[in-house]
């Protein structure tokens, strides 16, 4: 009897062990670089963080793009989950067309739209083609800053909508049918539906690609990073430029603190505005 | 005021029909029960009466009023579900109210109108609670209180009272006619359970493989079904089935027994329900089997000439295994049916 008992934990182990070592370990040792210096414990770290003249704009920056990115992207997600669940035939292929971009890095996306924007690349050639410009245009030049907003947008877009619909539409095939059935006999019409039906049915499969696409977003740097090198700066690329432009672990550590906090609170705050009473669920 | 017309509908589903060319028109504020076994097509029939699915061919009219063509919202109908289908994130305040806000009524309205039809179906203290705090013959309730709200020309029920326990459906089932009488609404009841039908019944419709069979009142149906079918799916124990032999005009051989018969060119069917008869001298020759005493009568499964045959009997009739009995029909209730086409010869 006690044996199996003790089975599941023993099974568990190894993972845990593993995490333990790869994860909270090295964990707490950025920990303690945030919070010392020459073996003091001290916020000097943070303090260099936030007095550097671009620490305010990179804060700014990050958190502009993650709530332009997140609701785009929710937005898209949610209609196209909405399509592919009504989708009776070709519904298998669709999703694994529309998961291509899943499985690319996001350094090889943000190359992607790289080539498309770049001076040389296919944008320009086509409107010089097409006559509508005399020369190529410099679009991610330092003095087109919304333009290389855009551009990021486009590429955080077309990389990462996918994983939202995926979960989105794995969640509405948890709706039962009959739900809309009667919604739609007691005269609901599609709209109706869908605001009182399908999303607050969806919450939970929503608060977790919410969740997982917010981290996402406030840790987003290679897109960035290809598109406008240093020309729009982020939390996570300030934290490489710290690590290792600047040899600084300390300040590094500190941002990636930064991050971890913001990630924290928003995690929490969707888990709280998104919850579903025990006795109100499915 | 909603009579339901139904011309012509028919519905197939790739290569099978589940519909054949249904005509069948329901009086306003009749009860009328589909009644069928699974896959006769009387869910079929309900939800293109509903507008959830739509119909290959034919027309639905709903009190003057064609709707074939009509979302369920624009048809003036509500409907319970097998399921119940009650919104689990709402309230049971506000699953019943949910029509009346689609139709952007009045709170006070809104308000008034599901308390009076909480108080109808007795769940007036459950207003506050969810689905998922409710046993299944509350979360009926909540189904049928729902409807009722709409107040609705044409009330369409699925199979309502499946889900729940016997004692449950007994009980549902008398409260249901009660609440439904008074309400003054048609109503479309879907059921495979004959005993529902009859007892809920002003008209039964008898669906097998998707046809209506018969459409009369419950007492009709079982008196002189249409078909053989009728006869052998509605009783319980159903009819008794044995070859009429043909032996001179308007006289059959039965098991042994000359009966007169109809007018008849050849060989047919009799029939007889087992209450139809006696034991007495001259009947149909009959072997015991199984004796089956059920308190207020005696159900005895005998052998005639190889086929089942059934009798039910006054329950201090005594009957043991093996014992041979005369069973005498009464003359009136015999009925007879056409072998080949299966209908019912006057």
């Amino acid at each position: 009897m006690r044996s199996t008992k003790a089975l599941p934990y023993l099974l568990l182990a190894p993972a845990t062990i593993f995490l333990v070592v790869f994860f909270l370990y090295p964990f707490v040792l950025v920990a303690i670089d945030a919070f010392t210096k020459g073996g003091a414990v001290t916020l000097d770290n943070f303090r260099t963080m936030t007095s550097n003249w671009k620490f305010s704009e990179t804060l700014r920056n990050t958190m502009l793009l993650a709530a332009v990115v997140v609701p785009i992207q929710l937005a898209m997600a949610l209609s196209m989950a909405t399509i592919v669940s009504k989708l009776s035939m070709g519904r298998s292929a669709i999703l694994y067309i529309f998961a291509i971009p899943l499985g690319l890095s996001d350094l090889a996306a943000g190359l992607i739209w790289l080539t498309i924007f770049e001076q040389s690349g296919f944008l320009n050639s086509w409107l010089v083609s097409l006559g509508l410009i005399d020369k190529p245009i410099m679009f991610l030049g330092y003095q087109n800053k919304w333009v290389i907003f855009t551009a990021v947008v486009l590429g955080e877009v077309w990389r990462a909508t996918a994983i939202m619909m995926v979960i989105l539409v794995a969640g509405m095939g948890l709706i039962p049918k009959e739900y809309y059935e009667a919604a739609e006999v007691f005269g609901a019409p599609p709209w109706k539906r869908f605001t009182k039906i399908t999303l607050p049915l969806l919450r939970p499969s929503l608060q977790t690609a919410l969740i997982l696409r917010v981290i996402l977003a406030f840790e987003v740097f290679a897109v960035v990073a290809a598109l406008s090198g240093t020309q729009f700066p982020v939390l996570m690329g300030e934290t490489y430029h710290w690590q290792f432009t600047l040899q600084d672990r300390g300040v590094a550590a500190a941002f990636a603190m930064l991050i971890l906090a913001i990630s924290i609170a928003f995690t929490l705050l969707l888990l709280y505005l998104l919850r579903v009473p025990r006795e109100a669920r499915l | 005021m909603a009579e339901i017309q139904i011309k012509g509908v028919a519905k197939r589903f790739g290569a099978f029909t589940a519909l054949h060319q249904i005509d069948l028109t329901i009086a306003d504020q009749e009860f009328m029960v589909l009644l069928g076994a699974s896959g006769c097509g009387k869910t079929t029939l309900l939800r293109i009466i509903a507008g959830l699915e739509t119909p290959s061919d034919g027309e639905v009219w709903i009190g003057g009023r064609r709707v074939d063509h009509l979302p369920p919202r624009e048809r003036g109908i509500a409907m319970v579900f097998q399921n119940y289908a009650v919104f689990p994130h709402l309230t049971v305040y506000e699953n019943i109210a949910f029509g009346l806000r689609m139709q952007k009524k009045p709170q006070p309205e809104v308000d008034q109108r599901v308390k009076r039809t909480a108080e109808l179906m007795h769940i007036e203290q459950l207003l506050q609670r969810y689905s998922g705090q409710l046993s299944g013959g509350q979360r009926q309730r909540v189904a049928v209180a729902r409807a009722l709200a709409m107040e609705p020309d044409v009330i369409l029920m699925d199979e309502p009272l499946s889900n729940l326990d016997a004692l449950l459906r007994l009980e549902m089932r008398a409260e249901l006619k009660g609440v439904l009488a008074h309400s003054r609404t048609t109503a479309i009841y879907v059921t495979h359970d004959q005993v529902e039908a009859m007892s809920l019944a002003d008209r039964i419709a008898v669906m097998h493989q998707g046809r209506i069979v018969q459409a009369a009142s419950p007492v009709e149906v079982y008196r002189n079904p249409a078909a053989r079918f009728v006869g052998s799916f509605i009783g319980n124990p159903p009819m008794n089935f044995l070859p009429a032999k043909k032996s001179g005009e308007e006289q059959f051989i039965v098991a042994g027994s000359t009966l007169k018969g109809p007018k008849a060119s050849g060989d047919i069917e009799f029939a007889i329900r087992p209450e139809d008869m006696d034991v007495g001298p001259g009947g149909i020759p009959a072997t015991v089997r199984v004796v089956e005493p059920l308190g207020a009568h005696t159900l005895i499964t005998t052998d005639v000439d190889g086929k089942i045959f059934r009798v039910v009997l006054d329950s201090n009739a005594e009957a043991k295994t093996g014992d041979r009995l005369s069973l005498v029909p009464r003359a009136d209730r015999i009925r007879w049916f056409d072998p080949q086409s299966t209908s019912a010869i006057q």
